[in-house]
């Protein structure tokens, strides 16, 4: 049984913050294709289109066939653990400070045999749930897990080294004025975060749910206004090394594409709150998170970002708005290249239309803002890069995945 | 050259007693921060900017010898001064725009009015015609061409209270419609300046008409103040204002630093 996690103890100021070390991050091209899977939380491996057969490792041609590129498809990830190992030592700088590490090999129901992280709560034997799991150097890895739910799971150090769990962690809620902030500081502090900061610009502005959000327990409200630089950057000062998830709420949602408004007061708004604060927030407290990846239980370990799916391709209703979301999806992934170092990701939560004010007049479906906060802490705990929560985003991703022209005309 | 009453002397004889204290200058200028409330309206109107700024070089690597700044904000953040072009009854008159008003017009004489006491009770207070003429038993009738500076204390309160947002909208003193009309119309007055985030009440559109002095100072060619501070330092009458905002091409209003001029022997 996995030992629960004990909240950490405060730091010896004495001792050096440990600075983070990624594991071998080299993949071939075709083998990301397990990275885009692991992404997601999908388990897919390659399956011949010609001859069925599921192929691992990934391979440029079907080693039964020599059909070439099969193609990634979502398999069942059930097998049987054949045999586990301890690695005691190791010259690997990474796995040398996290010894002793359990592997294994695992064969899957589907057809092939695979070499994998072991949870601890699994040995020799028994039935397997394989995961694909982002590492710290962001590429895929495959992870063997219990094929049902077992008590303290989450807290087995191999998986918490693949995940961004807030259990003890501190996270830092950008806006609390904003439902979906609100919803966000709900669902961490359930999910056992120590603290969670709430921002607040504009302290003078009464806010619904004002009350219930100082309520909430671990909360503590801080100001913070991502369209001030003085603002993030004095609470960076203050309470950066502090941080060990992002959640940026900050939002401003407003209808009209390129002509259907009068100047541009505001579209500089929506650029000033979500695609400059997202930036105000990498500068301030990025090279902090980064600097922080493996400093013990509570090590910096994520930003969350939500984005409007139709970053993806433009919603002309929405039209300048959604552009500004296209920045901000594309800051995201500069933002992730930069966190990597850290073994910190950047997770991206699309999302369609919300049952929020400025959604009022768009027809369902729409996503509860409650929806987005749980969303938020599942792809932490299972450590995905990119969530689609709701029929919309599940909807307009794989339609532009399969024809982004059709899409925009569809549109 | 017409004949003056005012020789350089005197302007010169100004300048010593501003450089030896007898004349008090006093800023009336809230320092401008990106934390400073700025007025709000319903989301669906546009919204002025708040102050913010953006550090171009800090003796570092993109300017290593100097440091400065850019910032931005609304012609309407800060303490700052409206022009009669910034109302709808003010569009059509000559001279409207800051870059176009004469430059004499950025000096004039103040009345100030204490209705601070008043405030402290009620955050609604409405000034009416009755408070100024008792004011003016005390202290004089206010001269055409001064303006008229309500003093609340309200630049005292911390942000939270001095905006007052409430859920039926802002709670804070103002002049009442029948006011302003008078003061226009009765007094010929300069301007009108106050404490709050603007010249109108809190609850002003409700009145009739609504933002009455806005409608009336501006429809009158007349200016606007707001956000002034240190108001309490100022006597009843004898100030003078000096209040020139920025030359902005068809700007309707300037953030500015607003100075009074008040000589000591006044007071004594």
């Amino acid at each position: 049984m996995t030992e629960p996690l004990v909240k950490p103890k405060r730091k010896d100021p004495l001792k050096r913050t440990r600075l983070p070390l990624s594991p071998q991050g080299a993949r071939s091209r075709t083998a990301l294709g397990l990275v885009a899977a692991a992404a997601e939380g999908r388990f897919a491996l390659q399956v011949c289109d010609q001859c069925a057969k599921i192929v691992y490792p990934p391979r440029d041609a079907c080693p039964a066939c020599f059909a070439p590129a099969p193609p990634f498809r979502d398999v069942p990830p059930e097998g049987a653990l054949l045999a586990t190992t301890t690695i005691r030592t190791s010259t690997d700088t990474y796995y040398r400070e996290r010894m002793p590490w359990r592997v294994g090999t695992i064969r899957l129901d589907c057809g092939p045999s695979i070499v994998a992280h072991i949870h601890g709560d699994v040995s020799d034997g028994d039935r397997v749930r394989m995961s694909l799991h982002l590492d710290r150097s962001g590429q895929a890895v495959a992870f063997a897990l219990p094929l049902t739910e077992t008590p303290a799971m989450a807290d087995d150090p191999q998986l918490r080294e693949m995940t961004c769990d807030p259990k003890f962690r501190r996270a830092l809620v950008t806006d609390g004025r904003t439902a979906v902030g609100q919803a966000a500081a709900k669902a961490l502090s359930d999910a056992g975060a120590s603290i969670v900061f709430v921002g607040l610009a504009d302290e003078w502005k009464p806010f619904p749910g004002d009350a219930a959000l100082r309520a909430i327990p671990n909360v503590e409200i801080v100001p913070l206004d991502v369209t001030n630089s003085e603002s993030v950057g004095d609470l960076a000062a203050d309470i950066g090394g502090r941080v060990d998830i992002i959640v940026n709420t900050a939002e401003h949602v407003r209808p009209g594409g390129l002509m259907a408004r009068r100047g541009l007061v505001v579209a500089r708004e929506e650029m000033e709150i979500r695609y400059f604060g997202l930036m105000r927030l990498a500068q301030s407290f990025g090279p902090i998170l980064r600097m922080r990846g493996a400093d013990g239980v509570n090590s910096a370990t994520a930003i969350v970002n939500f984005l409007f799916v139709h970053a993806l391709a433009n919603l002309p209703e929405f039209g300048a708005y959604s552009a500004t979301e296209a920045a901000c999806l594309s800051a995201t992934h500069s933002l992730r290249s930069e966190l990597r170092p850290g073994g910190v990701k950047c997770i991206n939560i699309f999302h369609g239309p919300l049952e929020t004010e400025w959604f009022q007049t768009v027809p369902p479906p729409k996503v509860a803002p409650s929806a987005l906060g749980k969303a938020a802490v599942d792809a932490l705990r299972r450590g995905l890069e990119d969530v689609f929560v709701g029929d919309i985003a599940q909807d307009i991703r794989a339609r532009a995945a399969a024809n982004p022209k059709a899409l925009e005309r569809e549109l | 050259m017409a004949s003056s009453s005012f020789s350089s002397a005197d302007l010169l004889r100004f300048a010593s007693a501003v450089a030896s204290g007898d004349v008090r200058v006093i800023d009336l200028t809230q320092t401008l921060t990106p934390e400073f409330p700025v007025i709000v309206l319903p989301p669906e109107f546009g919204q002025a900017a708040p102050f913010r700024m953006e550090e171009i070089s800090r003796y570092d690597e993109r300017g290593p010898g100097w440091y400065w700044n850019n910032f931005t904000l609304s012609e309407h953040t800060g303490t700052h001064f409206d022009a009669p072009i910034h109302w709808i009854t003010g569009r059509d008159l000559p001279e409207a725009s800051v870059d176009t008003i004469a430059p004499r017009r950025f000096v004039a004489p103040a009345c100030v009015i204490d209705v601070s006491k008043q405030c402290a009770e009620d955050p609604d207070f409405t000034l009416s015609v009755d408070h100024v003429l008792d004011w003016e038993a005390r202290h004089g009738r206010i001269p055409a061409g001064a303006w008229v500076l309500l003093r609340t204390d309200w630049s005292k309160l911390p942000s939270r209270a001095y905006a007052n947002m409430k859920d039926d909208g802002a709670h804070t003193p103002g002049p009442g419609a029948e006011v302003m009309k008078w003061l226009i119309e009765a007094r010929d007055v300069h301007g009108f300046g106050t404490e709050t985030i603007g010249t109108d009440h809190g609850q002003a559109t409700h009145f009739n008409p609504p933002h009455p002095a806005h409608h009336y100072i501006h429809g009158a060619g007349k200016y606007g103040l707001q956000c002034l501070c240190n108001l309490d330092l100022l006597p009843p009458t004898g100030a003078v204002i000096i209040s020139a905002p920025l030359k902005i091409k068809q700007g309707s209003g300037s953030p500015l630093r607003v100075l009074a001029l008040v000589a000591d022997g006044d007071r004594e």
